[in-house]
């Protein structure tokens, strides 16, 4: 079982680092040794919180986003905040197919996150920003050690 | 992210390559509704055979070049779906209004 370990980092909210971050949190997690499967849920999900950032929390600006992430044990936990518009019904905007952004979002981001990840945490003020935590179990497989 | 636009006959397959998401999908959009104003299709088939990643801006796309055949008169297909995206097309539903062909589909999936 690998050993406690934690990064963060910042990033501007562009969307070019969609992949940036995606691919960096997937490469962390790589130690808990996941299936294919599991790395392709985790880049879905982080995919979708920061393209919310990006969409949602600073519509017409520039911000950052905040990104911390752990592992223990054989869970990784994901933590990615914005200081942008928030949002004043997390209940509602969590609703499948709920969008406030016109045709070619889905309104699935929240779905998602809830779907592919085993944990989730939404907070959320108008004004201040939004904080999603997200957490995975990633399964631990056969060790030819023991 | 690219995509390969062949056309024959009424049909256009639209080949799509690398990762889709809502960075990505502005360009693909524009490219497939492009040609789809140009050729006047009676059919897309958009293959997602060489897609190595999609999130939700993948259902998005899908959805809105459905709106725009329909109003067309004109129908959408999607084909090569592997497990990890058909995982993303059944919890959007989007089977129920589009005809989805994945060689895995039936199987049961993890999660
Ligand atoms: N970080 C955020 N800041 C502000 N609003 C957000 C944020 N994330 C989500 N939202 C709101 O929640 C809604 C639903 O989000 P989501 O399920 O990802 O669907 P979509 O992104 O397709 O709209 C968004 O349309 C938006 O109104
Ligand atoms: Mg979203």
């Amino acid at each position: 079982m690998a050993d406690k370990n934690c990064f963060s980092m910042i990033v501007d909210s562009r969307s070019v680092n969609e992949s940036f971050v995606r691919s960096v949190i997937s490469t962390f997690a790589a130690v808990l040794d996941p299936t294919v499967e599991e790395i392709s849920d985790i880049k879905t999900a982080v995919s979708e919180v920061v393209t919310n950032c990006i969409v949602h929390a600073y519509p017409d600006t520039i911000g950052k986003i905040y990104i911390k992430c752990n592992t223990e044990g054989n869970v990784l936990t994901v933590r990615i905040r914005d200081k942008g518009v928030g949002i004043p019904d997390v209940k509602k905007a969590m609703e499948p197919l709920y969008t406030t952004a016109g045709d070619e979002r889905a309104g699935l981001g929240f779905a998602v996150m809830q779907s592919f990840m085993d944990y989730l945490r939404v907070y959320s003020k108008p004004e201040k920003g939004t904080t999603v935590i997200m957490k995975k179990h990633i399964s631990v497989r056969y060790d030819l050690r023991r | 992210m690219a995509v390969e636009i062949s056309l024959s006959g009424e049909v256009i397959t639209a080949r799509l390559t690398g990762e889709i998401d809502h960075h990505t999908a502005v360009g693909l959009r524009k490219e497939i509704d492009n040609s789809i104003e140009i050729n006047m299709p009676s059919l897309v088939i958009l293959d997602f055979e060489r897609v190595s990643f999609m999130d939700s801006s993948g259902i998005g796309l899908i959805m809105g070049r459905y709106k725009n055949l329909s109003k067309r008169g004109a129908n959408l297909n999607i084909s090569g779906v592997n497990p990890r995206l058909y995982k993303m097309m059944r919890l959007s539903g989007i089977e129920r209004i589009v005809k989805v062909d994945s060689p895995l589909k039936g199987e049961k999936f993890d999660g």
